[in-house]
């Protein structure tokens, strides 16, 4: 099977995954918008993502993009340690035009890996895991407040209002995130082949775009909530 | 205005494929400017010579930047510093008094040191060979100007045509990915109708060589581009990655 | 004395090479199979041999020094590849490019043979580009041409200023088909050193390994010898640093007549010497002389002040300014042939007027041009050569004249061959610029590609089926004969000969000596005592060479300084006959200028009387005068004339 078997093939494996999970990332981000002007409009999504098999079966894709996309990312860059050589160069000079995103993607992948594992500690498994398991209210982490899996944005004013240190990690996670959709964006569609000499400047500011606006918005939503809390209403957000 | 200038050379000497390598220093005192980078090798090669010792083993041949046999990997870059020009392009007057240089050769797993700064890179010859062509025999072709082709696609098609073959791209790829020296092919006969017919075919046979050989996946970080010699475009590599995939979507 | 067959078929000059096509013998498709040939060379003219044969049948061995066949010299053209097609609607005709080339090789060409290359010119264009070789197109889309030194049609194909490139990867390319099907074995970085014949006839060759240093016999049925030039013999010239003349010198060595030696080309557009350590020439396209227009100053001291530095070419006014080649050529101004644009620089340097540190380089100056087309234009037909000019000189083109200076680019002599393109041995035949044949004493431009791919393409592979025809039933050769073992001990025991010297110069710097000599004594300018002397001082320097050369490491292992030593003792020898031949031939013509034969004016004179014949050199023996046989050059089709460039 080419797609298992080329290089390009794995490399429109990565692509894709890639894309799916931006798609993804817009997906949550228009969420968050929806927490940020009201608490209320954010639960509602938040049940309706519940223990529905619509949702069960598009986590499981949605995993199974990230599963792909990071076990692919392990394959390619040991079958590309391997092309490299046993000899290192004894001088490396990153040669102008080269992003340093671009050479780092597996490290900054790394990075968002281990915040999405602090994320879903804090969001997913005690939400839509725990429905799943049949709770109906579930203890968070100071052991005394008890919250309905389904009322989202009392997580978020848990975990984010007034909370300097939570709200730092998960913008270090942005930045993180942002370089590696710098590249990721556009590399994924020169992968598809979808770009040519007028094309790569544009893709290349676009990918900047999308890298920006993800990853602005999702910042801006974090220091709201760090600042106010979930939204009861337009008053909640000056930021915006 | 040149000058004369004393430097240091850090030199990787290697006896052959499987020993160990390491680098060896040499001083070079008096080295005009105006000296390319391969003349200076020459001083220090009669230096080493009338010193009795084995000189150092380097490709080189037409020294005007269009053979593609010079391949040093200068102070961390693939042909020296200069951008758009092969090591034999590289005069002195890049460096400066009492700078150290460091010398190594192309290292990829798909291109073996043979001895020195020489490496093996017949592997690229062997990705032509599954595709790299046009299938006519000589002689029974149609007259030259029977198809006509736009001027827009010969000019693009001559731009990955001036590849030369050096194998700068997969040194410089911390993939060790050929893909831009097989894009180039690719690209130069999809975009002529001559090379047009078989171009899935092509596509598909020389991306499996060079998968075979043991060339690393793209990441498009586009290295390869910026220290190419010829400055090949990375947009080569989009429109491979399109022939292939469609190719293999159509099959 | 032997009589010299060039075999030219009967027949007006137009229907020579259809009459011997239709009767040549051919061998069938399932007897080809049965033989082998050995292409020795990827250049032009091997690649697309080997490719050629392999793709009619024949089991091809392909050889080549470097680590890949693209890399051949070739590569190196930058110019274009002439073609009789007429598409420019100027009044072209494969009898104008026949005519062209005859006169431009100032008469010392075979008529059959250049009419054969003509009539095959348009060939190559059709296969170039069923290729799939990217040559420059009009606006609408058909193939565009120019007009390239000396011609006054615009006959010339091209792509960009890598033209000799591109179809050598064309070139390649269908051989990489050939190796990729097993039609062809691929040899690289092996070096022919011997050619061996069984019973008369060349039937393999000696190579040595370049990795390994072990030495390899390689049997077939015939051996085709596509090594190019040996211009390299100056030391400093155009050539890649690894072109030598070795292969075809061993096949003179073995028998084969050295055709014209004398005959080298001086190419007036390079990038002038710069120092000692210099290792080669580069070649600045000859198309730069389409806008570059070339001149010194009129007055002796602003060259003095040039050359010492204190003013600059732009500080010369217009009116100081001597515009030699338009002066004395007013019809062909700064496009005359290359040979009569070299001695006029040299003429102009050698009477005070150089413009560098060293008095030995001209102006070509762009600023008209830049004035008249805008400095877009000309950046756009020769940004790469101006950049490419900026990296070496550290000066800029645009701003200032370049300076250039001829140097050896070509040779025209080479190994004789008969219209068959077979050498005087059977079985061994030379293609390219490795033989004599369509240049006679000057090369005009676009021509080097053209008569490459004419004799791999288009000539030899038909014409080796008349030789190989009567093979069908030779089995295939053992390399255990004994003419293999004994031309295997004979290199050995002089490869072993070489390391055992020890001495205390390195190779290279025998080579600049032996460069020196040629330059002086037999480059753009010669006569008689000079030659004398370069004889005598050859031989003085040959001894040197075998009493005091020192190679660094072993014999059977790479070794590259021994590579350069078995190429500079061929160079040195090749060298001496070049000047035999040139003393010999009391004549000025095409790249071959005798000070005592000029006319009043510094012009060549050609004595057609005496000289009309292509000197074919007989190797005697080890340090024994080689013997001269001459082949008649008899013109039946066109009238000699002095060549004139004036009007």
């Amino acid at each position: 099977m080419w797609l298992l078997n080329s290089s390009i093939g794995k490399k429109l494996i990565m692509s894709v995954s890639g894309l799916f999970l931006v798609l993804f990332l817009l997906f949550h981000l228009s969420m968050n918008v929806a927490a940020a002007f009201s608490g209320e409009a954010y639960n509602m999504i938040c049940s309706l993502l519940g223990a529905n098999w619509y949702a069960v079966a598009a986590t499981l894709v949605l995993a199974a993009g990230v599963v792909i996309h990071f076990l692919y990312a392990v394959i390619l860059t040991l079958q590309n340690r391997k092309a490299r050589g046993n000899d290192r160069y004894a001088i490396n000079a990153r040669p102008k035009g080269v992003e340093w995103a671009s050479q780092n993607m597996l490290v900054l992948g790394i990075i968002i890996i281990l915040f999405m594992v602090l994320h879903f500690s804090q969001f997913w498994y005690k939400m839509m895991f725990a429905e799943l398991m049949g709770n109906h209210m579930v203890t968070l982490c100071d052991g005394t407040t008890t919250v309905s899996p389904q009322d989202g944005a009392a997580f978020i004013n848990y975990y984010f209002q007034g909370n300097i240190l939570n709200t730092v990690l998960y913008l270090v996670w942005y930045a993180a995130l942002w370089f590696h959709l710098t590249h990721g964006f556009w590399s994924a569609i020169q992968t598809i082949g979808w770009n040519n000499t007028i094309w790569m400047n544009r893709w290349i500011c676009i990918s900047k775009i999308v890298a920006t606006v993800i990853c602005a918005v999702f910042a801006i939503i974090t220091i709201v909530f760090y600042l106010n809390g979930v939204g009861g209403g337009l008053v909640a957000c000056p930021g915006l | 205005m040149d000058k004369d200038i004393n430097i240091t050379l850090k030199v990787w000497r290697q006896k052959g494929p499987k020993e160990k390598g390491q680098f060896e220093t040499y001083q070079l005192q008096n080295i005009n400017q105006g000296t390319s980078f391969l003349e200076m090798l020459d001083i220090l090669n009669e230096q080493l010579i009338n010193e009795g010792k084995e000189p150092v083993v380097f490709d080189h041949d037409c020294r005007e930047g269009i053979c593609g046999m010079c391949s040093l990997y200068v102070n961390g870059h693939p042909h020296g510093p200069a951008t758009g020009a092969t090591t034999c392009q590289l005069y002195m007057r890049r460096f400066h008094d009492g700078e150290t240089i460091t010398i190594e050769p192309w290292r990829s797993a798909g291109f073996p040191v043979i001895r020195d700064l020489m490496v093996d890179r017949y592997a690229y010859d062997k990705i032509i060979q599954a595709g790299g062509f046009v299938s006519v025999n000589t002689g029974g072709v149609p007259d030259a100007n029977a198809t006509a082709i736009p001027k827009a696609d010969a000019d693009l098609a001559m731009d990955a045509a001036a590849c030369i073959g050096c194998g700068a791209c997969a040194a410089a790829c911390k993939n060790g990915s050929a893909m831009l020296f097989v894009s180039a092919k690719v690209s130069q006969l999809a975009l002529l109708p001559q090379g047009k017919i078989e171009a899935a075919r092509r596509a598909k046979a020389m991306v499996a060589k060079m998968d075979e050989l043991g060339f690393g996946n793209c990441t498009n970080t586009r290295a390869c581009e910026m220290e190419c010699p010829k400055n090949i475009s990375v947009s080569n590599i989009a429109r491979l990655n399109r022939e292939f995939i469609s190719a293999k979507l159509k099959d | 004395m032997t009589q010299i067959d060039s075999k030219i078929p009967q027949g007006p000059l137009a229907e020579k090479w259809k009459n011997y096509k239709d009767h040549q013998k051919l061998v069938n498709p399932a007897n080809k199979r049965r033989l082998d040939v050995i292409v020795v060379g990827t250049g032009l003219a091997g690649a697309s041999a080997a490719a050629s044969l392999a793709e009619m049948g024949f089991n091809v061995l392909n050889f080549c020094i470097q680590d890949s066949p693209r890399r051949a010299h070739s590569i190196a053209a930058q110019g274009g590849i002439n073609a009789a097609k007429n598409y420019q609607n100027d009044g072209d005709s494969v009898y104008r490019l026949f005519y062209d080339t005859i006169k431009g090789g100032d008469y010392r060409a075979r008529e059959a043979n250049v009419y054969r290359l003509a009539e095959v010119s348009n060939n190559i264009i059709d296969q170039c580009v069923a290729q799939g070789v990217p040559f420059a197109r009009e606006y609408g889309g058909l193939l565009d041409n120019r007009s390239f030194g000396g011609a006054q049609v615009s006959r010339t194909f091209y792509a960009r200023g890598q033209t000799g490139q591109q179809l050598l990867l064309g070139a390649y390319s269908a051989l990489s088909r050939q190796i990729g099907l097993n039609k062809v074995k691929m040899y690289t970085r092996h070096e022919m050193l011997d050619v061996v014949k069984v019973d008369g006839r060349a039937r393999g060759i000696i190579a040595r390994n370049l990795i390994t240093g072990k030495i390899e016999r390689f049997s077939a049925h015939a051996v085709v010898v596509a090594t190019g030039g040996y211009v390299n013999t100056f030391f400093l010239s155009t050539n890649a640093m690894a072109s030598n003349g070795s292969a075809a010198w061993q096949c003179y060595k073995k028998g084969a007549y050295f055709a014209n030696p004398c005959m080298v080309q001086i190419h007036p557009t390079c990038v002038p010497v710069h120092g000692d350590y210099q290792s080669k020439l580069t070649l600045m396209s000859e198309s730069l002389r389409n806008d570059g227009r070339i001149w010194v100053p009129k007055k002796l001291e602003d060259a003095k002040a040039l050359q010492a530095g204190t003013k600059k070419g732009k500080d010369i006014p217009e009116a100081d300014r001597d515009y030699y080649l338009e002066r004395r050529y007013p019809a062909f101004g700064n496009l005359v042939p290359r040979d009569v644009a070299s001695r006029a620089a040299k003429e102009r340097c050698d009477a005070g007027f150089g413009v560098n540190n060293t008095g030995l380089a001209v102006f070509l100056d762009f600023s008209d041009a830049i004035n008249r087309l805008g400095k877009e234009v000309v950046k756009q037909k020769y940004g790469n050569l101006f950049d490419m000019y900026e990296e070496i000189t550290d000066d800029d083109p645009y701003e200032t004249p370049m300076m250039i200076y001829p140097a050896l680019h070509y040779s025209m002599g080479g190994l004789w061959v008969d219209y068959e393109l077979m050498t005087s041995i059977p079985g061994l035949f030379a293609i390219g610029e490795a033989n004599f044949s369509d240049h006679g004493a000057n090369r005009l431009g676009a021509s080097a590609l053209m008569q490459g791919l004419a004799d791999g393409y288009f000539v030899l592979p038909y014409t080796i089926q008349n030789y190989l025809s009567d093979q069908i039933q030779v089995p295939r050769f053992s390399t255990d004969l004994p003419e293999f073992a004994e031309a295997e001990k004979a290199l050995q025991a002089r490869i072993e000969k070489l390391m055992s010297i020890k001495g205390k110069e390195s190779v290279d710097s025998i080579h600049k000596k032996l460069g020196h000599i040629m330059w002086e004594h037999i480059g753009m300018a010669r006569d008689a005592k000079g030659l004398e002397e370069a004889i005598q001082m050859l031989k003085d320097l040959k001894k040197e060479f075998w009493t005091n050369v020192r190679i660094p490491g072993q014999s059977n292992d790479q070794n590259i300084e021994l590579e350069k030593a078995l190429r500079l003792a061929d160079f040195i020898e090749i060298g001496t006959l070049m000047a035999h031949d040139a003393l010999d031939r009391a004549e000025s013509c095409g790249g071959h200028f005798r000070t005592e034969h000029q006319t009043e004016e510094g012009e060549a004179l050609r004595h057609d009387d005496k000289f009309m014949y292509v000197s074919c050199w007989e190797y005697q023996g080890e340090d024994k005068d080689p013997v001269m046989l001459k082949e008649p050059l008899n013109y039946e089709f066109v009238v000699p004339q002095t060549r004139n460039y004036k009007k």
